[in-house]
């Protein structure tokens, strides 16, 4: 499987974000988008999952399932972290394995794979910002999808969080899936560098 | 269909939790009808010929008071990206919401409509109509109305632009569904024919509504 | 057994859960005897039976208007004096008053069917109680609306002293309104023109009613208090395991 774009050039409020930008990732392997502050990395994240439209250019998965689109087969993980405070911590987990579909694996082994087994049946008003992180990623583990989008994905999680993270990245990697991270801080695995924007 | 059930079944239970607004619809409803009389007095003749009316004013602006979080929330909180980029149609996903909306929010204005019309003074069959025109008339308020809110919520604004861009779209409805209630209680007309042209209404909205959210959904999204 | 004693809410538990049974025994038998009562009242010679529904309409209208007074106090407890039972106590009475002022305003319609023909009639009286309903409802709405109690409980306060303050306005207003409308009042049950056959029954009915909203109101209470100590349980479990490494 292989994620690549052509000579993509996003525009965002009429201001033209970046231009010309190739990039190219392959299964099993992560790309990490760099680059200083609105340099454009969540907006290259939001062009592959087609939350944005390129203003030139293409973006393609190659090796996917032919009948998918490419954001179909695609995990978006974003600031925002997708969590109804109202609902427990299984419902939240529960509804997106049901509404996102596919191929999908059991919600508890996924909440104790992140460490939040014992809070399932609690609201998730109740969880603190890293908590409702790894909540966010037992979605990534519930649904399989094989492409990985991540913004900055060690926000809010602790060190012990963030190196559970790195190893849930390292099977999904090994499994085959790809993924595009943009981030400041290290991920924790080998990753080759993407730099947008320009001179630090 | 698991994905759109489990839709259905996540909005409403954020609706009837703490902090959800299905029955606020409600209230809001009573008070708009209780208003009335302090308006128009209290004569109950003139508030029995004026009661269809009345509900069905009611039973609008309570439906419209609703609808503003109908995207906005998962707009906020990011459910919204995650909903555009699944597997599922955006158009049969705005549908089900929709639906999940008015079971929540349109459902019990139609239930809570034999107790106003006490206040109003309407006799059973005036009540009665005017409850099966609203049971029909509701969806299209919410199918109709989620055109709005998909609009707002693309905008970042809410609340009276949706009022401004949904109100003029339901006046349709609610001319056929007093004219239906009118003529269930005086006549001259029966109550068949507009009774039947509101259920059009209702089903067009059904196929216009969620292919309209949908397309301006796609459109705004950044 | 001073405030301050009440204050703590373990004590509070302890000593409702030694109490509440007493005062449901006693609203259970003075509920008895004013029904009983009420059952042997004579029939008032121009409105016939109809009158008894006074002795469950009447209690419940006057504790509409008493709890919302409780839940002003409790307001007064949160914001000036933060004592920590106050807010649970307003908590607590909202849904009762609402029940009773509900009640009053079932038996009212019920009463006025056979004088005015209509179940409901835009009477003065009436018309107060049912925006005291709304207001009661739109109190219960904000409570529900915001999940964390302790800030629900000062903006509750704060409507509630707001609608003690309006509750007379908007109660003058009305009576205007429907002097304006109908300068003759439909229903007019003088207090002191009341005979005493029918004043002791409705005595004995308004102090059982008055015992019976004290015993739910505690009960309510406690429900409310262990309600937030399960919260408070549950916030430290899910704080205390992401301690634990995964």
């Amino acid at each position: 499987m292989r994620l690549s774009g052509r000579d993509i050039r996003c525009v965002r409020g009429g201001r033209e974000v970046f231009a010309a930008l190739d990039f190219e990732a392959s299964s099993g392997e992560a790309l990490a988008i760099t680059g200083p502050n609105g340099a454009g990395k969540t907006s290259l994240l939001r062009l592959i999952a087609g939350l944005l439209t390129v203003a030139a250019g293409s973006i393609s998965l190659e090796g996917g399932e032919a009948e998918l689109s490419l954001p179909e087969q695609t995990h978006y993980l974003g600031h925002r972290d997708a969590l109804k405070p109202a609902l427990s911590v299984s419902e939240n987990l529960t509804f997106w394995r049901d509404f996102l579909g596919g191929e999908t694996s059991d919600p508890a082994a996924s909440l104790a794979a992140v460490g939040l087994d014992h809070a399932a049946r609690l609201p998730a008003a109740y969880l603190s910002a890293g908590q409702r992180r790894r909540l966010s990623v037992a979605r990534l583990l519930a649904v399989r999808r094989p492409v990985w989008l991540l913004d900055e994905p060690t926000n809010a999680l602790d060190t012990s969080g963030q190196s559970l993270f790195a190893g849930l990245m390292q099977d999904h990697l090994a499994h085959g899936g790809l993924i595009v991270a943009a981030t400041h801080a290290p991920l924790g695995l080998p990753a080759r560098e993407l730099r947008i924007g320009g001179a630090s | 269909m698991t994905a759109l059930a489990a839709l259905i079944r996540r909005d409403i239970r954020i609706a009837l939790r703490v902090g959800g607004g299905a029955l606020i619809g409600v209230l809001f409803f009573l008070t708009v009808v209780v208003l009335m009389p302090f308006a128009v007095g209290p004569d109950l003749a003139l508030l029995t010929r004026l009661g269809p009316a009345i509900l069905w004013l009611g039973a609008l602006l309570a439906s419209l008071l609703t609808l503003d979080r109908l995207f906005m929330a998962d707009h906020e909180d990011g459910s919204l990206d995650l909903i555009v980029m699944s597997r599922t149609p955006l158009e049969l996903t705005c549908a089900a919401k929709a639906l999940a909306h008015w079971l929540a929010a349109g459902l019990p204005l139609v239930i809570a409509t034999p107790v106003l019309g006490l206040l109003l003074n309407l006799d059973a069959t005036a009540t009665s109509a005017v409850a099966l025109t609203l049971f029909v008339g509701t969806p299209a308020l919410t199918f109709t109305g989620m055109i709005g809110a998909a609009l707002a919520v693309t905008l970042h604004r809410g609340g009276l632009l949706l009022a401004v861009l949904v109100l003029p779209l339901s006046i349709p409805v609610l001319i056929f569904g007093v004219a239906a209630s009118e003529a269930a209680i005086t006549g001259p007309l029966t109550f068949g024919a507009p009774f039947s042209i509101l259920c059009a209404l209702s089903l067009i909205s059904f196929v216009v509504g969620p292919f309209a959210a949908a397309a301006s959904l796609r459109q705004g999204l950044d | 057994m001073t405030l301050i004693d009440l204050a703590n809410p373990t004590r509070f538990l302890s000593l409702t859960t030694r109490l509440l049974p007493w005062l449901a025994a006693a609203t259970a038998i003075l509920l008895l005897i004013g029904l009983y009562q009420s059952a042997m009242a004579p029939d008032d010679y121009q409105q016939g039976a109809t009158v008894k529904i006074m002795f469950i309409h009447v209690p419940n209208a006057w504790l509409s208007m008493f709890v919302w007074g409780v839940m002003s106090l409790s307001a007064l407890g949160t914001l000036v004096w933060r004592h920590p039972l106050a807010d649970v106590a307003a908590k607590a009475a909202a849904p009762i008053g609402a029940a009773f002022t509900f009640l009053a305003l079932v038996t009212g319609s019920l009463w006025g069917r056979p004088m005015w023909g209509t179940y409901w009639e835009w009477d003065a009286r009436l018309t107060s109680v049912l925006i005291l309903f709304l207001m009661y409802l739109g109190l219960i709405a904000l409570w529900r609306a915001v999940e964390d109690p302790s800030r629900a409980a000062r903006a509750a306060a704060i409507l509630t002293l707001v609608g003690a303050i309006n509750l007379p306005i908007i109660k003058f207003s009305v009576d205007w309104w429907n002097t304006l409308h109908q300068p003759a009042s439909v229903m007019r049950v003088g207090g002191s023109t009341l005979d005493r056959a029918f004043l002791i029954p409705l005595l004995v009915m308004a102090v059982a009613f008055s015992l019976l909203f004290i015993t739910l109101h505690l009960a309510a209470m406690r429900n409310e208090i262990l309600r937030r100590r399960v919260r408070a349980l549950q916030m430290m479990q899910v704080a205390q395991a992401s301690q634990r490494p995964a």
